[in-house]
């Protein structure tokens, strides 16, 4: 069994640098050298998974994380306790994680409270979501998009002062739950507002898994026109499987930073028991694949996954470390 | 919950990009502009469940479920069902009952019904049996041919030649499969100027489509784009499919590489049948729901409806008292 787990892995290690610089492109289509992988999984993963877990074992998560080579670890969310209970031990969570020299440690703030709240649990970066559908932005934050823009408008406002940076997020840009499809042209106009306002990176999200590449690649072209290309993310669900067909488009648009979550944590609130954020093993796989450097060490993000997993109780979404750890 | 689920169709319906006339690579191909790609506007679907994907199951299924499989594959819109092989027994015991099977299903006129023939005993057996299109399996990595069909490369390519010509005789067509085409699991990374002499042997002895299998799932588009930018030096890209396993999840992204290079035939099975024998518990074949809602959702015809190919995958699951490996099929059955 240990000689087959061996095998395994030193077959993932070769296929991981078998092909360097690889462009079947011509220049203008390039992909990128380095993409920078947001992780996740300790904010949206856990955030959207059944089972509570204490914040020692979010602790353990991150910093095992931490140590793996990702630069952005997205570590918890100051929303009401009352909305996301998940989330609750944010606190404890902010001030127990081991800060590594060169990550960022972001965490979520819906309005000023939650930013004030995070700025004294000690975040030094903060994120902030609006929505592409008005219907979704209603029933999921209770308040119209314009409404939300101008909360964030505040926390823009304090978080200068502060200066801590703040990262925006999109979410619905490839479909809504409730209204379905959802034009380019409101992607763009949420993006361009969060961008104008002062976010550094607009996240681009798929909410809810639906998009596939000819979608993908009609909405950045919209977005791309008022938000410039290096300061856009993609943050792909893969409820209908679609998540890395989709993140490869976005990177031979000139994407270059990617959203995933450990283990593929998180499933889909609007489709139980469907899978929901794209697994960082499967991406990083991908980009390694293709001769893009992510600084992450596969392996030990792997573990990482092990470890939350276990914790969970569940079975990884990600194929990779399915393929790897398969007697596990 | 209505009126997400709803929504959610509504939503698939409606991802249809706008998109012009391109020239694409190959003057006999249609192809669409999405985006900075040029996409082929029709993309055949090869379906392999009842055989590469009831060939790697556990449970040894009864001919009457394999029967009834394919008669329900028949009527989704597909025109191509990989129905058997005529391997030995003793080799694959799922594929036993191949005379019963082929001789058991019903026949769409619209529909081609190949089976595997790995030497002339085999393409006579089909033959007999009312086969009336055959595919042949060599590797691109004579380890892989050594331990898979117990003789080197060179050898297999004799073996099929007898039947090329043989079938040649009869107007049989036939498929020629390459395995390992992005990696082996004995050997590592595969050249892939190994696989361009394979595949264009194959087609040069008289094969009419030759198949490029990622085997054990292991490529990343970077591997396929090297692949495909070999083979198609030498095979014309109509000539070209390409079987995608997700064993890595990179089935879809291999694919859309695939596809950006001008392929348009590709392999899949429904549910995503068939599970890796190089590594226990993972998953194997891409499943074919996945591949085509992404073509679908792209604006590319496939003349397959995917509500019936959802519901076969169901039925071959419930039989097989398994959870289906498709994304789609977990995410659309988990509303109903």
């Amino acid at each position: 069994m240990f000689m087959t787990e061996v095998y395994m892995l030193y077959h993932l290690v070769n296929y991981e640098n078998a092909n360097v610089n690889v462009n079947w492109l011509d220049s203008s289509k390039r992909l990128p050298d380095r993409v920078k992988i947001v992780e996740v999984g300790p904010r949206d993963g856990l955030q959207n998974e059944k089972t509570i877990v204490p914040a020692e074992t979010k602790i353990r998560l991150i910093d095992m994380l931490s140590d793996s080579g990702l630069s952005v670890i997205e570590a918890t969310s100051f929303v009401s306790p009352k909305w996301v209970p998940q989330m609750a031990d944010q606190m404890e969570v902010m001030k127990g994680i081991r800060r590594k020299p060169g990550v960022s440690y972001p965490v979520l703030t819906p309005n000023l409270k939650g930013f004030q709240a995070a700025v004294e649990a000690g975040a030094s970066e903060v994120a902030i979501f609006g929505a592409a559908s008005e219907l979704f932005s209603k029933k999921n934050i209770n308040c119209s998009v314009e409404e939300s823009l101008q909360r964030f408008e505040q926390v823009m406002v304090a978080a200068k002062a502060a200066g801590v940076p703040v990262r925006g997020y999109v979410s619905c840009v490839l479909g809504c739950p409730y209204e379905g499809k959802v034009a380019p042209a409101k992607v763009a106009k949420v993006a361009k507002r969060l961008y104008s306002m002062g976010c550094y990176e607009i996240s681009l999200g798929d909410t809810i898994g639906v998009g596939t590449p000819g979608g993908m690649s009609e909405m950045l072209e919209a977005v791309s026109k008022v938000v410039p290309v290096g300061a856009l993310a993609v943050h792909c669900h893969d409820t209908y499987g679609q998540a890395l067909a989709n993140i490869l488009v976005a990177l031979q648009m000139g994407v270059s930073v990617v959203d995933s979550s450990v283990g593929g944590l998180g499933g889909c609130p609007y489709a139980q028991g469907a899978s929901g954020n794209v697994a960082t093993e499967d991406v990083v796989y991908m980009l390694h694949g293709l001769g893009i450097q992510t600084g992450v060490d596969l392996p030990k993000l792997m573990d990482a996954g092990a470890f939350i997993c276990h914790s969970l109780n569940r079975r990884t979404s990600s194929k990779v470390s399915q393929a790897t750890h398969c007697k596990l | 919950m209505q009126n997400v689920k709803d929504s959610l169709l509504h939503c698939h319906r409606l991802d249809k990009p706008i998109f012009r006339r391109g020239s694409g690579n190959d003057p006999l191909i249609s192809f669409q502009s999405l985006g900075a790609h040029e996409y082929p506007e029709f993309v055949k679907i090869v379906e392999v469940g009842p055989r590469d994907g009831l060939q790697n199951e556990k449970e040894i299924v009864p001919t009457e479920v394999k029967v009834q499989l394919i008669d329900r594959l028949s009527d989704t819109g597909l025109s191509v069902i990989e129905a058997t092989s005529f391997v030995s027994s003793k080799w694959v015991p799922q594929m036993a009952d191949h005379t019963e099977v082929l001789q058991g299903i019903r026949k769409s006129p619209n529909v081609r019904y190949p089976v595997l023939t790995p030497n002339m005993h085999g393409f006579q057996n089909a033959l007999a049996a009312g086969a009336t299109e055959v595919a042949v399996f060599g590797s691109a990595s004579e380890t892989f041919s050594r331990k898979n069909i117990n003789c080197s490369i060179d050898e297999s390519m004799l073996r099929f030649e007898e039947v090329l010509n043989a079938a040649k005789d009869q107007q049989i067509p036939v498929r020629g499969y390459v395995s390992c085409a992005l990696g082996c699991p004995h050997e590592g990374p595969i050249d892939p100027s190994k696989v361009t002499e394979v595949a264009k042997r194959l087609y040069e002895m008289g094969c009419y489509e030759v198949s490029l299998g990622d085997t054990v799932g292991v490529g990343t588009p970077g591997s396929m784009a090297a692949m495909l930018r070999s083979v198609t030096r030498e095979v014309p890209c109509r000539a070209l499919a390409v079987h995608c396993h997700d064993t890595y999840g990179q089935a879809l992204a291999n694919i859309l590489t695939a596809l950006q290079m001008g392929v348009c035939v590709v392999d899949s099975a429904v549910a995503g049948l068939g599970g890796c024998p190089y590594a226990q518990g993972s998953s194997g074949n891409v499943s074919t729901e996945d591949v085509l809602y992404m073509l679908h959702g792209m604006g590319i015809q496939t003349g397959v409806d995917l509500s019936k190919m959802i519901a076969v995958g169901d039925f071959i699951c419930h039989s097989l008292n398994r959870k289906t490996n498709s994304r789609v099929a977990q995410a659309r059955g988990s509303q109903l």
